[in-house]
């Protein structure tokens, strides 16, 4: 399964140690184990564009600007067996120690699929696993 | 066929749901990794137990018949699926089961004869039911961590644990938790929907994660225990049938990892536990606390079993002393007692002094000094109990301020106990425990 492994800060976290931020050790040690991974770290939300369309109208600003104090300061693509690998490698990550880790199933679909018809077929599959 | 011949038969079904429903589940799960389509099929195949042994006669494995009957029926259901819909993917799933299955290709699928052993049709050439996993690991063992599973939400895994290992139905797990049924009907498809989305795996979690995840599988078995052992009243009824089908779920657990001392340990806590739960209710419906309990009324046979589990593990080398074995020995000491006041509370205070090192929790706390307080230090355990109360851990705690009342008690304070009894009243969570600490104050009002 593909997960979105996205790195965030969190303000709970105990304080960052910069000498004890050994994340090339863990780059390295799922590389030796066969598993696929590429990520990067992401510049602050200072730095973020936002783009939007509204009435037709392109607005590009910067932004968004949030109270909010945690933010997503990475992210890692991880193709793994299971829910249980990805907490394990995610767990050995040093933000889960220094902010938090969140992780994301990828939900594939076919890109080709009218969505109409996708949303329909979606919505009475789940109305159908409900219903029993 | 004969009443009685009819009678064995229901019998034997009402033993093969108790005995057979997590194995024969567990293994359709695995089979075809599909949770509603394993357990409504399982439940079909004992409906058609129900119709068919007492007429026709009990199998000599019914759980092999059933398994065989479940998995006939997911095939069909599988194929009319793939045929009604033609999605490549169920008929993949087909294939999985099949898995080179001969009589299974035609549309209408045979099921055995309940006289007969379903074993004897495995022997057919090419014929391969994968009935035994390949990894050769229990797949009610699969089924327990993965409905415990830490990644899904605490109510999930109770109602997941309860309907797909143990077999209630959704209406009476509803019940037990007093929520309306579609409440409950939702929180077990979601969880089912959950286990499939987030990529939860359908195994027992390797050595390095074993520990951590067996404590959260107990933790949720002991939520369903006190569930049903605090149950009062008119949902002791209702509830109660939790304890016992913790204890059963437990008893599994520690079949499937004899190795294990925290679940052995957890399976004999539950036993001395609720050995007293017909004595903490007289016949009027008033709560009754452990000293003041009818021993004659606590169950030996459930005392008897739970002292056997500690009296094994002691005797197994570099055994584990856990917070459940400590739990279980200080109620096995309390079990144990011919009477409340030959309790061996320094023995008591011992364990808690050994658990308060392992859980320094504010309840362990509280715990020990009551315990050291009974145990002829009444004093050092009301000092340890105020400063417990300094520290604000228990604020909103009713058993905080009881426990400094019984030890201003026993110093020959009754005013004071009576004040501290009345704040515990103030706190206290049900009407049961208020009348018994209302009765506490006017016995002490009634001593000075």
């Amino acid at each position: 399964m593909e997960y979105l492994l996205i790195v965030a800060t969190d303000p709970e976290a105990e304080p960052f140690v910069a000498e004890e931020d050994n994340v090339g050790d863990w780059v390295d040690d799922l590389e030796a184990r066969g598993i696929r991974i590429r990520g990067q770290r992401l510049r602050p939300p200072a730095d973020a564009t936002l783009v939007r369309v509204r009435d037709g109208e392109l607005l590009v600003t910067d932004g968004p600007f949030t109270e909010s104090k945690e933010w997503m300061a990475g992210y890692d693509i991880l193709e793994v067996e299971s829910l249980d690998e990805a907490i394990e490698i995610a767990s050995r990550h040093p933000m889960a120690r220094f902010g938090r880790i969140e992780l994301r199933p990828a939900w594939p679909m076919d890109v080709h699929e009218p969505g109409a018809e996708r949303h329909a077929r979606e919505r009475a599959e789940e109305e159908a696993a409900i219903g029993r | 066929m004969t009443a009685t011949a009819a009678d064995d038969g229901r019998d034997a079904v009402a033993r093969a749901h108790r005995d057979e429903w997590a194995r024969v589940t567990a293994t359709l799960i695995r089979q075809t990794g599909d949770w509603t389509l394993a357990e409504e099929c399982a439940a079909e195949a004992f409906a058609r137990a129900v119709e068919r042994w007492p007429s026709e006669g009990v199998p000599r494995n019914p759980g092999a018949w059933l398994t065989t009957v479940a998995k006939h029926l997911a095939i069909d259901r599988l194929r009319r699926r793939a045929n009604e819909s033609a999605k490549v993917r169920e008929a993949a799933q087909v294939d999985e089961v099949e898995r080179g299955r001969s009589v299974g290709r035609r549309a209408g699928v045979p099921l055995p004869a309940p006289g007969d052993d379903p074993a004897e049709h495995e022997s057919e050439p090419g014929g391969d039911w994968g009935d035994e996993p390949a990894d050769g690991v229990d797949d009610r063992l699969r089924l327990v961590f993965t409905c415990c599973h830490p990644a899904l939400a605490l109510d999930a895994r109770v109602a997941l644990t309860l309907r797909t290992l143990g077999g209630l139905t959704t209406g009476e797990i509803a019940q037990a938790f007093l929520v309306p049924e579609p409440t409950m009907a939702q929180r077990i498809v979601r969880a089912k929907q959950r286990i499939r989305n987030a990529g939860i795996p359908y195994r027992v979690p390797d050595a390095a994660a074993l520990p951590e995840r067996l404590g959260g599988v107990l933790a949720v078995l002991y939520l369903v225990f006190n569930a049903g052992y605090s149950a009062s009243g008119g949902d002791a009824e209702r509830r109660g049938a939790l304890a016992g089908e913790a204890i059963r779920l437990t008893r599994l657990v520690v079949r499937l990892m004899p190795d294990e001392d925290e679940a052995a340990s957890l399976l004999a806590l539950m036993l001395l536990q609720d050995s007293r739960r017909r004595a903490r209710f007289d016949d009027a419906g008033e709560l009754v606390l452990l000293d003041a309990q009818d021993r004659t009324r606590w169950d030996a046979g459930e005392i008897a079993s739970g002292v056997a589990v500690l009296r094994a593990l002691a005797r197994r080398p570099g055994g584990i002393r856990g917070p459940y074995r400590l739990q279980a020995e200080i109620a096995a000491s309390h079990a144990t007692a011919p009477t409340a006041d030959a309790t061996d509370f320094d023995r008591i205070a011992g364990l808690y002094d050994e658990l308060a090192g392992i859980d320094p929790s504010p309840v362990v706390a509280l715990n020990r000094a009551l315990a050291h307080g009974f145990a002829g230090r009444p004093q050092a355990g009301l000092d340890e109990l105020d400063r417990l109360a300094a520290s604000g851990a228990l604020d909103r705690y009713h058993l905080l301020p009881a426990a400094q009342g019984e030890l201003l008690a026993r110093l020959g304070r009754p005013e004071a106990a009576a004040e501290r009894l009345r704040a515990a009243l103030a706190l206290a969570p049900s009407e049961a425990e208020r009348r018994q600490l209302r009765r506490r104050v006017d016995e002490l009002d009634a001593a000075h």
